[in-house]
């Protein structure tokens, strides 16, 4: 993990090149968001996934200008809403591949109805979070997992407000694969997400993705020293509670790694009956048959 | 009977949990099959229990867009309903009531009081709502009916409650039908037959039904009065028309799931109050920008705020008008009753679909709710379907894909996400042709102002696919009454009433708002002799649309903002005092108080 330069792009440049946007990512040189994006080309490739198979949806922030730097469909929509627009576009054609990436404030913050929704619905769809606990694109205020007493734009004095656990909350809300990452440690965080893909299920993985600008008490330094993953640990990702107490600790000690994997609990889409047969209904013929419109007009009599 | 002759109206009133909904659907069932015209109106609270519930239905043998004018027969489930309503039968008006739990009023010259022993006919049963069955009896026999005709249709409502509750009814219903032989005088004109049977529905369903023929794959709501019908009929029809139906969190995952469902090709759609739409107008700006054709119903009720949840008002024009942040259009319809509700839909959304733009209808609580009678071979479930210029499968582009290519339509063909080799990214912010953000490039004015101008090219292109108003009635008329959305049949039958009282007018019903076809409007009203703009609402919303969008003014204005809709002689009485001078603005007395 040492002296992984997250400004470059660790892949080889010919085969990563299957996954580059049409632009270069405009995010600050060393922005933890490049380990991410790096991160995800590669797990996209040793998957053998077609940019066309995958859909990414994001939100509103330094990170989720993702999409425009990534070589897939994609969607760029509202702060807050990915996760909303990303359900009705998985649910209308179930057949691609849903990532949806965003940060901190996007998710947990003007998003947090929808990350609870999403997470109880059990929505296949792999999100993952770039959370750099600050708002980054709106030039450094308080964020949901801003630690106390952070001094910020917006909290100048420190901040008052005890932080948001994405792992915990996630769980508690129902969520199928619950994993954290760290963003400098892209061979760990890219297998986390071949996982996440893999999972059929709503999966969330919450990464450390320090922002070198705005927020210098959450460093990379920070976490290096402190992150250590589950897989080392004996952790059981069957036990919810197991997961819920690593998830809490917060100190010298940060877990990253998989948290709980629930692996019996059906998608949404494969408990909808409507998706029993007959391929995404955005594939499906428009027109009513003669049948149907012939049992509607008996039911208006 | 000769055509336009026959009018019966009937009014059913009592408390929230009386049971009001089963004898009204009864009812209404009974005279659409025997193939009369109907249109009800259901006067209610946003409660469950208690309060006060006025169900009106009127029928005729002709077809009717309002509850009318006149009461000819009360049903009383409680001393609150006699109480109230009453004063509104005249001379051979009926009013039927539990003699055991509810003491007759003052009632008109020529008004006959129904009596009816509930306790003794019904054997002092325990069952709570038996005065209603015994009501329909009654009614059934005032009305001229065979018993077999309400027998039929107590079998049909209860019987898959199995005999048991089948036989009570069908007796208490006998008991009452028998009772009121012996005691009360029936209709001298027994009710007429139609040309054949019709259908029911509310404007609702109608909304929902035209969705499903338009092709809806993917629905999605947030319960909220008066548009929650649209979602109870796409819940119970999903399984069998193939539609994703899905209850969202709240009216801002809603617009944003439809979005999504859109994007990679369904046709989506969603229905709301102004509440409910208020949270989804970011929404409807982000369609707007990154080109993904949805349609957003906006059924209107009594605002501001949580305002009147229950009653109807036309208070949201501006807010359609206005709905997002920026300077973009979007398609705005407002449709005129039931049957245009369900044909507003695919009409919208073929339009959507070409301009790959956000598309509103706006409606109101007196559509939505309204139960509408309807010729059954008058509702095509199959209309043309146009999905415009969309990749929904293909070879690969030849050289690089566009999303945003700035074409002279302005039109952009759009590829379906999982079709291989048109990869690509749709954004919020301003893009490029390719889609590349521009929202934060150092400066590139031009590119901006290019793709400005093709969105807005799309929709200037729509206007000539849409029919133009014109005014129904004599060219040459003392008033021209205009209106828009759901006071076209009311506005049509206060005419009617008029012509009796020797004023001559004609009506300008507008139902497209957005492209509006305002030459076509100043041509119509410019021409008129004197012009009175009808509307549900306190401060004239349309009449400063028509302002803003040809420059004219009108001489009068009728509105009413106290929750009920117009009944016609509110419009005559209006037009009657402008006509003589005494007011250019008329406010009508809501005589019905529920
Ligand atoms: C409705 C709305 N409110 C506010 C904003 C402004 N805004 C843009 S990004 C952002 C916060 C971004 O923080 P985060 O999601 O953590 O992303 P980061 O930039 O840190 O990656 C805000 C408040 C907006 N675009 N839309
Ligand atoms: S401001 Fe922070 S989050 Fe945004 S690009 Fe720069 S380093 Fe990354
Ligand atoms: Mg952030």
């Amino acid at each position: 993990m040492d002296g992984i330069d997250t400004r470059q792009l660790v892949l080889d440049p010919e085969t990563a090149n299957d996954y580059k946007g049409r632009v270069d990512p405009d995010w600050c040189p060393g922005c933890g968001d490049f380990g991410v994006l790096n991160s995800m080309r590669k797990a996209c490739l040793d998957m053998g996934l077609k940019p066309h198979e995958i859909l990414t949806v994001s939100g509103i922030g330094c990170s989720s200008n993702f999409p425009g730097y990534f070589n897939s469909y994609g969607m760029h929509t509202l702060h807050g809403r990915a996760l909303a627009v990303a359900t009705g576009a998985k649910m209308a054609n179930h057949e691609l591949n849903v990532v949806v990436t965003g940060g901190d404030g996007d998710g947990y913050g003007i998003g947090g109805n929808h990350f609870t929704h999403t997470a109880r619905r059990n929505v296949d769809l792999t999100y993952i979070v770039m959370d750099n606990e600050i708002y980054g694109l709106t030039t450094g205020q308080l964020s949901p997992t801003s630690s106390l007493d952070m001094k910020t734009k917006s909290s100048p004095y420190g901040s008052i407000e005890f932080p948001f656990n994405p792992i915990t909350s996630a769980i508690m809300n129902g969520a199928t694969f619950v994993a954290r990452g760290f963003s400098s440690d892209t061979r760990h965080l890219s297998m986390l997400m071949q996982q996440a893909i893999e999972h059929k299920g709503f999966s969330l993985i919450s990464i450390f993705s320090p922002c070198i600008t705005f927020n210098h008490d959450n460093t990379v330094k920070f976490f290096k020293r402190r992150v250590k993953k589950l897989e080392d640990e004996n952790h059981d990702t069957g036990d919810w509670k197991a997961a819920c107490e690593k998830a809490m600790v917060w100190g010298d000690t940060i877990y990253t790694g998989l948290f709980l994997h629930v692996k019996d609990r059906p998608s949404l889409d494969a408990a909808e009956p409507v998706l029993d047969e007959g391929g995404p209904i955005a594939h499906r013929t428009e027109a009513l048959t003669k049948e149907q419109g012939d049992r509607i007009i008996s039911r208006m009599m | 009977m000769s055509s336009g002759q026959f009018e019966f109206t009937l009014a059913i009133g009592g408390a929230a949990g009386q049971g009001i909904a089963t004898p009204g659907s009864i009812l209404a069932r009974l005279f659409t099959r025997r193939g009369l015209w109907l249109y009800a109106y259901n006067a209610y609270q946003s409660i469950i229990r208690g309060g006060h519930i006025y169900l009106t239905m009127r029928i005729s043998d002709r077809q009717i867009y309002s509850h009318g004018d006149s009461l000819d027969m009360l049903l009383c489930l409680n001393q609150d309903t006699m109480d109230r309503h009453l004063g509104l039968l005249g001379a051979g008006g009926r009013a039927i009531y539990n003699s055991d739990t509810i003491k007759p009023g003052e009632a008109a010259d020529g008004v006959q009081l129904c009596p009816m022993p509930v306790k003794q006919l019904s054997n002092r049963s325990r069952n709570r709502v038996i005065q209603n069955t015994i009501a329909l009896g009654v009614i059934t026999n005032l009305l001229g009916l065979e018993f077999d005709v309400l027998e039929q249709a107590l079998k049909l409502q209860f019987g898959r409650k199995g005999d048991a509750v089948v036989n009570e009814n069908v007796t208490a219903a006998r008991a009452g039908y028998d009772y009121a032989i012996e005691n009360f005088q029936p209709l001298s004109e027994p009710l007429p037959t139609g040309a054949k049977p019709l259908a029911l529905w509310t404007g609702n369903d109608a909304l929902a039904m035209g969705g499903a023929a338009a092709g809806v794959k993917f629905y999605s709501a947030y319960p909220m009065s008066p548009s929650t019908g649209v979602l109870h009929w796409m819940a119970r029809n999903a399984r069998d028309l193939g539609i994703m139906v899905r209850q969202a969190e709240d009216e801002i995952s809603v617009a944003n799931m439809v979005i999504g469902a859109a994007h990679v090709g369904a046709r989506a759609m969603c229905a709301t109050s102004g509440g409910g739409f208020a949270l989804m107008t970011e929404a409807v700006g982000s369609a707007a920008m990154m080109e993904i054709p949805a349609v957003f119903i906006n059924v209107m009720r009594a605002g501001p705020s949580t305002g009147v949840p229950t009653k109807t008002e036309q208070g949201d024009l501006w807010q359609a008008l206005g709905a997002s942040q920026g300077d973009f259009e979007r398609l705005i319809v407002a449709p005129t009753d039931a049957l245009d509700a369900f044909n507003v839909v695919p009409e919208i959304f073929n339009l959507c679909d070409q301009a790959q733009c956000p598309g509103i209808v706006i409606t109101d609580l007196l559509i939505s709710e309204g139960t509408f009678s309807a010729d059954p071979d008058g509702i095509d479930l199959y209309p043309e379907i146009d999905r415009g210029e969309m990749i929904a499968n293909g070879a690969a582009p030849n050289g690089e894909y566009l999303r945003y290519k700035d074409t002279e339509s302005g039109v952009s063909p759009r590829a379906l996400p999982g079709v291989p080799g048109y990869a690509h990214v749709v954004a919020t912010d301003e893009h490029d042709q390719d889609s590349v953000l521009i929202s934060d490039e150092f400066t590139d004015p031009h590119k901006r102002r290019r793709m400005v101008e093709k969105r807005a090219r799309k929709i200037a292109n729509i206007i000539e696919q849409i029919p133009a108003p014109e005014l129904q009635g004599p060219e040459d008329a003392d008033v021209t009454l205009i209106g828009w959305g759901s006071t076209e049949g009311v506005i049509g039958e206060a005419i009617e009433q008029l012509a009796d009282k020797g004023i001559t007018a004609n009506q300008l019903a507008i139902r497209w708002i957005v492209p509006f076809h305002a030459q076509a409007v100043i041509n119509a009203v410019s021409r008129a002799k004197r012009t009175i703009i009808v509307e549900n609402n306190y401060s004239g919303q349309f009449y400063r649309y028509l302002r803003s969008e040809t420059g004219l003014s009108v001489d009068g204005h009728i509105r009413k903002y106290d929750g009920e809709p117009f009944m016609p002689h509110h419009i005559v009485d209006g037009v009657i005092e402008q006509v003589a001078g005494k007011t250019d603005h008329y406010i009508p007395y809501q005589e019905i108080m529920v």
